[in-house]
């Protein structure tokens, strides 16, 4: 059945795939999960918080963002982060942002909505006592919270941020449609150029494939390791 | 002058009241003893006095200083009112050395050494030096709540507020716990104390007050609280516990 096929197109072309097309979307992937943790933990922060209006403004971000296909987030983003920074800085022209700037910035808002939930189950999750024995013990709401419940929040939920990162992994292909070089564009360019679109979908497939395994497996061993002793 | 000051304090959650013009006092060196049958607001009036609970009514002090005003600086005043709760509630996550230098470090600002030292220290008091190294799920709940109480000790407090300290321990663990307290109230420690150990009143207690339902039906010297309780309802309620 492969006898059409000329797989030789990878062997050929797969030092471009890896180092500037997987190398691309590892960037993103990465630089999105730390800043989407960071925006989803101040989130769900103020999700949780006591004063109404606060919470108000996060759910209706969250489930905002959450609502819109991501597709749409991209593009929207991309056409629109020149306007809403020129009217942060008050510039009169639409500032030009580079479609990497773009794209990091909608994936990190994005994702921080999901980011958000998990954070928001992971503090939930901890016993109110112990914001208690950190407030009885003089700590401020900002001590409390970064050392005492936190850090427990933070793991509790490794497993299941790193789950939702797997998706974020899976998510940066969206940026095809914004032209940008990450992996499956990149190939895609290639595949058109020689002609060989089964062939290099097949690959892409595969690679995606074993790394998202290879994370899960990841995954799951973290998951004994990682729960604390009570 | 009374170190804790509580005057006609009462609080509500929604509609229910459960707390109703509660005043009692703590001198300094004091021992208060709090008893009551549950959900008599005992819990929830402990709470308020390091306003780890909120109230809408009435007023406050401790050690002069009032704790519902918005000027107070919360945190300086509950670092110094230790606090130990029925569930320990030391940091899982945290080692036994490092729950007890956290605080000191961050809210006191002693340098690490300080508060290494200072820890050890209590620890040693304790008897638990032993266990430093370990995490608070590895010690059983009457270690975990003698570090709990070392923890408190650590911020060198005026007073020490105590809620159902003994209530989640197995009996046979109950007697460490208390044997700590039963020593630091001699020394002459400010304390208040919510429980249902009635031999530890009648050892260390200068003071019981009996409360029901919200209300501090009585506040009386040790020896008349035990010995002709005025009302019925601490009657009935002696009389439940103390003949089992």
């Amino acid at each position: 059945m492969f006898e059409n096929f000329d797989f030789d197109v990878i062997a050929r072309s797969w030092q471009a795939l890896i180092f500037q097309g997987l190398a691309f979307t590892a960037q993103v992937t990465l630089l999105a999960m730390a800043g989407g943790i960071v925006l989803g933990t101040l989130l769900a922060m103020m999700r949780l918080s006591s004063f109404k209006p606060l919470a108000w403004v996060a759910a209706g971000y969250v489930n905002l963002l959450r609502s819109i296909p991501l597709v749409l987030v991209i593009f929207w983003f991309y056409f629109l982060v020149p306007y809403i920074g020129a009217w942060i800085i008050g510039a009169p022209r639409p500032i030009p942002v580079g479609a990497f700037t773009s794209a990091l910035v909608t994936f990190i808002m994005f994702e921080a909505c999901y980011y958000c939930e998990i954070m928001r189950a992971g503090i939930q999750s901890i016993p109110s006592g112990q914001a208690n024995a950190g407030y009885a013990l003089g700590m401020n709401y900002w001590q409390m919270m970064g050392r005492v419940i936190l850090p427990q929040a933070f793991r509790n939920m490794t497993p299941v941020l790193l789950t939702q990162t797997i998706v974020l992994f899976q998510d940066v292909s969206l940026v095809y449609i914004i032209s940008l070089p990450d992996f499956v564009t990149i190939a895609s360019k290639i595949a058109q150029r020689d002609g060989r679109l089964i062939e290099m979908y097949l690959f892409v497939a595969v690679v995606y494939l074993a790394i998202c395994l290879l994370l899960s497996h990841f995954v799951k061993r973290l998951q004994t390791r990682f729960a604390i002793a009570r | 002058m009374p170190m804790i000051e509580i005057d006609k304090v009462s609080k509500w959650y929604g509609a229910f009241q459960v707390l109703k013009n509660c005043s009692t006092t703590v001198d300094k060196g004091e021992v208060v003893v709090v008893c009551g049958p549950s959900g008599s607001g005992k819990s929830t009036l402990i709470k308020t006095v390091n306003a780890l609970e909120p109230f809408q009514q009435g007023r406050i002090a401790v050690n002069g200083q009032s704790v519902g005003d918005r000027g107070t600086n919360l945190p300086q005043l509950r670092a110094r009112i230790g606090m130990v709760f029925q569930n320990f509630e030391l940091f899982p996550h945290l080692s036994i050395m490092r729950n007890l230098a956290l605080a000191q470090t961050m809210v006191l600002k002693r340098s690490g050494e300080e508060a290494i030292e200072r820890g050890l220290k209590l620890l040693d008091r304790v008897g638990l030096i032993a266990q430093k190294d370990k995490f608070p799920g590895q010690l059983s709940g009457g270690q975990q709540q003698r570090v709990a109480i070392a923890r408190a000790l650590a911020m060198d407090p005026i007073a020490m507020l105590f809620d159902e300290p003994t209530s989640a321990l197995d009996p046979e663990m109950i007697n460490e716990v208390l044997d700590v307290m039963v020593e630091l109230a001699k020394e002459g420690m400010t304390m208040m104390v919510v429980t249902h150990e009635m031999g530890f009143a009648r050892k260390v207690a200068h003071r019981v007050v009996f409360m029901d339902q919200g209300e501090i039906v009585e506040d009386a010297a040790k020896n008349d609280f035990f010995g002709s309780p005025r009302s019925d309802r601490a009657q009935t309620f002696l009389s439940k516990i103390l003949n089992h």
